[in-house]
């Protein structure tokens, strides 16, 4: 079996602007999941009455369901009640309901590994509540939380892959399509797999990298 | 000493569930006074300690600073802390920061004094207990003596009336006690006011005004540490001073 590299070259621009798409949608995705896991780790730690409940039944909703499904809800559903969003719109804040999920439960446990006593030698410092998060518990926090965020992040890129379902050309989309015109499977799987790695092993050594220099800083006293 | 009252506890109750740890403490520090506060493990003294500087809140009693009640919820609590200079057992230094931010970090964010006014306090107190030359180091690269020494700067460069010290040496190796408490030698000979909870008994006599020994949920003596020492009042504080001398050994060699 020969590999049709004509084929590859003709439709590589395809895939470029394919893999454009997926690495838009995952760094606003993970952007905003970020955002969202902060505040929902804070509440949760804070134990704030009422956002707390709201954030568990969130969480509960954002863990147990597949992304095409939320995808789906957005895409189709919202419409109903007169909210249209594009299509990528619709990845974006998919992408962060489920990581946002995601993320809060790493910070926080990253929030709570912080020791009491250093909470407390703060406020014997005169140090307000807020004060305290900002400048002690969440630097050591976010320190220990890294190898967790890592991982979702890699876990968020490779979920990109179900924005297909909502018509999307992410590389998923390109793919499927070109199987569908032309049976190439072996190229087009092949330029799937490959822009996919080409996304991934960066960040993921990236993300070895940093837990790396985290380790040798060696937070703790 | 007669001089004016700064700290007064009255009529302290604290209880965690059924156990009431601290049952009517009454006793008062007067400006300048180094108060050690002496018991069995166990008897409260760090829950004393934590009442005093509003980490704990009493079930009952009140505490004074300057006729200010400290009451953990209260409004200027945060305020009356910057009074009350704490330094734990655990060097409790904040890892995430070098030794110089440690220490400029509340003077600078909670007083809002000019970070430069600030560092100049802080290289000046680093000095004093020769370690200016650690001031951009991290704490996990300071020995526990250095980290405990660079607590007690942090502490008191927020400028405190008193200072409270629970145990501070008690985690540290015994080749590292000394220089720890020699800076707090050096405080009491500047005048600080001082609650100092510890074990270390030699260093208890040397340093201490006054002398309170607690046990059962209450003060059982408050005497002269000489008196305290040598003439214990009650059998309870002879027993607890038993329990750190040692009986010299009969000698197997004739
Ligand atoms: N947060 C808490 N919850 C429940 N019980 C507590 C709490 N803190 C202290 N206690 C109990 O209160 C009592 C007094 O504790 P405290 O730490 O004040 O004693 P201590 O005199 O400082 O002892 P040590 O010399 O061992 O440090 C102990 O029996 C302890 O178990
Ligand atoms: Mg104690």
């Amino acid at each position: 079996m020969g590999l049709d590299f004509g084929f590859m070259q003709k439709y590589l621009p395809w895939y470029i602007d394919a893999a454009i798409l997926t690495v838009r949608v995952s760094f606003f995705g993970i952007l905003f999941s970020l955002v969202v896991g902060v505040i929902c780790s804070v509440i949760r730690y804070y134990k704030i009455p009422v956002l707390q409940r709201i954030v568990s039944v969130y969480i509960e909703i954002s863990r147990n369901t597949p992304l095409l499904v939320q995808l789906f809800f957005l895409y189709f559903g919202l419409p109903k009640i007169g909210i249209v969003w594009s299509a990528e719109i619709c990845a974006v804040v998919g992408l962060a309901f489920l990581g946002g999920s995601y993320m809060s439960e790493s910070i926080r446990s990253g929030l709570e590994s912080v020791e009491k006593s250093q909470i407390e030698s703060a406020a014997s410092l005169g140090m307000s509540k807020a004060l305290t998060m900002k400048e002690v518990i969440f630097p050591q926090a976010l320190a220990s939380s890294v190898p967790g965020i890592c991982a979702n992040v890699i876990f968020l890129i490779k979920e990109t892959s179900v924005v297909s379902g909502i018509a999307l050309a992410d590389l998923m989309y390109v793919t499927k399509d070109l199987i569908g015109l032309y049976y190439e499977t072996d190229e087009a799987l092949i330029m799937l797999v490959a822009f996919y790695l080409v996304i991934l092993l960066p960040v993921s050594v990236l993300a070895s990298l940093i837990e790396r220099r985290l380790r040798y800083a060696g937070f703790g006293n | 000493m007669n001089g004016e009252i700064q700290l007064q506890v009255s009529g302290l109750v604290k209880r965690f569930g059924e156990e009431t740890v601290l049952n009517g403490i009454d006793f008062c520090v007067r400006k300048g006074e180094v108060v050690v506060v002496l018991g069995p493990s166990g008897c409260g003294k760090s829950t004393l300690l934590r009442c005093m500087n509003g980490l704990e809140s009493p079930d009952a009693g009140s505490i004074f600073l300057d006729g200010e009640a400290i009451s953990a919820g209260g409004k200027n609590i945060a305020q009356l802390r910057q009074k009350i200079g704490m330094v734990f057992q655990s060097y409790d230094l904040f890892p995430n920061k070098n030794i110089i931010d440690n220490i400029t970090l509340a003077p600078v964010k909670v007083q809002k004094r000019s970070k430069k006014e600030a560092e100049e306090q802080a290289e000046k107190l680093l000095k004093r207990v020769g370690l200016w030359e650690k001031r951009k180091a991290y704490p996990r690269e300071l020995s526990g003596g250095q980290k405990q020494r660079v607590a007690i700067i942090r502490a008191l460069c927020m400028n405190p009336e008193v200072m409270l010290f629970d145990e501070v040496t008690a985690a540290l190796d015994p080749e590292m006690v000394r220089e720890v408490l020699d800076v707090m030698i050096e405080l009491a000979n500047q005048g600080m006011t001082m609650v100092i909870v510890t074990h270390e008994m030699q260093f208890a006599r040397a340093i201490a005004d006054r002398v309170i020994f607690l046990d059962g949920g209450s003060i059982v003596e408050d005497s002269k540490p000489d008196e305290f020492f040598t003439n214990p009042k009650t059998k309870r504080a002879k027993d607890f001073l038993q329990t750190f001398a040692y009986e010299k050994r009969r000698t197997n060699i004739n």
